[in-house]
């Protein structure tokens, strides 16, 4: 039976790709992601797991190095934050369509300048596009069972697709929880060996990352974009297994008191279970108030998200952005609300809202602000074109 | 897998691969030049220099011992003729 013992969150993921048996981990520190890569670094130096240390020299390196790692047959793993993931951002596109099924946890930080080690979405946002499955943890817990899935779901024989794992730096990476760790007899099975078809082999020579000319690059994309949009099945599928072997249910699209709520608020990540005591708390006096979450952000969970925004009962969707568009309506997450719901007449209005960005905590008030704004919307009738920000002194 | 000149997206492998190896020569890049080197042969003293240096693996060694340039394949990069120590290899223009 598993334990649930106190940890440190950052060095529960470690202990989940460890769980995992990677191969090979290749690694940059940076802070908030630091210990991650430390405890992984310790486990290889004392001999408790079996893999290949890569201390590479930048990120650029690291994500390189876990590349060809995994075209090579080797299960591979990185981790990074903010400008980390910045700088890997050129090999970040390739690792999806040279289809190797990296693993990488990331430790979300804002993105420089100015420089801020703090928490927010900008550093997973500026990568939205790279054609990676993408999935929010919101506690210690999900992102230790999250990170050992993700495994399990990139590296699926009709998958075989890099999978990044969001979890909100300082706020879960450095925070003591209570986390049930496997052992290793418990998940035995699980985790079935990985086998690339096409591995990097002498005896049978391929050629990865070739030339792509005009005549293929096409085909090539549409090729690549069917793969994610069919992962679904197999991240479905995976969660599934997950809850009936060990109990824990992860959903595309989480709700939380949503069925009866005028007023909703949308989230990511670790704002989640914030958003959830401020819904207890204002439920007391009356408020029907709910939250919907984003879990997987790629692919984007277009049919679940209908279905927990249109249930007949949410009259305003709040999204709450943690990073901006600058230039743009400013809201990348209600943009995309935005838009999945176009079509559809019995729509929620959408209305966004930023906030916690760089570090900055969202207190309680806050919360409750961003609530009646949704409702203050409602009764004017009016949906805002741009996110408003919460918390700012003006 | 031979592959498809054209091949349809749902034909082609995961990432491009290519596990065909060496089907590079079925693609010949010799139209891309205007200069197209010409060797020499009363100088040449087959050391095999433009065989290394070529980018292209143009040129072929003949059963005389002369290395002569493909120019199927030869993109008339001209590195040939730059690293020819008994200069003996020319640039000339290419007449359609």
């Amino acid at each position: 039976m598993a334990k649930r013992r106190g940890i440190e969150v950052s060095i529960a993921i470690a202990e989940a790709a460890a769980l995992a048996e990677v191969d090979v981990v290749s690694a940059y520190p940076i802070t908030p992601q630091t210990h991650i890569v430390e405890h992984l670094a310790e486990l290889v130096a004392n001999g408790e797991l079996n893999a290949e240390f890569i201390t590479v020299e930048s990120e650029h390196t690291a994500m390189s190095a876990a590349l060809g790692a995994s075209l090579a047959g080797a299960r591979a793993f990185t981790s990074t934050s903010s400008q980390g993931l910045a700088l890997m951002n050129e090999i970040v596109y390739i690792a999806s369509s040279m289809r190797a099924p990296v693993v990488m946890a990331l430790a979300n930080r804002s993105l420089s300048a100015p420089i801020s080690i703090w928490n927010d979405h900008s550093d997973v946002m500026n990568e939205r596009d790279t054609g990676w499955i993408s999935i929010f943890a919101n506690n210690g817990q999900e992102a230790y069972d999250l990170t050992f899935m993700a495994f399990k779901i990139g590296e699926h024989p009709d998958v075989l697709l890099p999978v990044m794992i969001n979890f909100d730096g300082f706020i879960l990476t450095h925070v003591v929880e209570p986390i049930y760790m496997f052992d290793k007899e418990e998940v035995e099975g699980f985790l079935p060996p990985y086998h690339h078809p096409y591995v990097l082999d002498p005896e049978r020579p391929v050629t990865h990352g070739p030339v792509g000319l005009p005549d293929i690059y096409t085909e090539a994309k549409k090729q690549q974009e069917e793969a994610i949009r069919n992962s679904r099945k197999v991240i479905d599928a995976v969660w599934k297994e997950f809850d009936e072997r060990f109990g824990r249910r992860y959903n595309a699209v989480e709700t939380y008191k949503a069925d009866d709520a005028e007023v909703v608020l949308v989230t990511q990540g670790s704002v989640t279970e914030a958003a959830q005591v401020v819904v207890d708390e204002m439920r007391k006096q009356g408020r029907k108030w709910g939250v919907v979450e984003i879990r997987l952000w790629r692919p984007f969970p277009f049919e679940d998200l209908k279905k927990a925004l249109c249930n007949g009962s949410i009259k305003c969707a709040v999204v709450l952005d943690r990073a901006i568009s600058f230039g743009g309506p400013l809201g990348i997450v209600m943009s995309e609300v935005r838009a999945a719901l176009y079509n559809l007449s019995d729509r929620p209005m959408v209305v966004g809202v930023t906030a916690g960005l760089g570090g900055r905590d969202i207190r309680f008030d806050e919360y409750v602000r961003m609530f009646e704004l949704g409702e203050e919307c409602l009764k004017e009738e009016k949906e805002p074109d741009r996110v408003i920000i919460v918390g700012l002194r003006e | 897998m031979k592959m498809k000149e054209k091949p349809k997206w749902y034909e082609l492998l995961p990432g491009a691969v290519i596990d065909e190896p060496g089907n590079s020569v079925f693609y010949k890049t010799g139209d891309w030049k205007t200069l197209k080197p010409v060797v020499d042969k009363t100088k040449c003293i087959k050391c095999g220099t433009c065989w290394i240096f070529c980018p292209e693996y143009a040129y072929e060694k003949d059963e005389y011992g002369y290395f002569n340039p493909n120019y199927d394949y030869c993109k008339g990069c001209g590195i040939c003729a730059v690293e020819c120590p008994a200069r003996c290899i020319k640039m000339e223009r290419e007449e359609d």
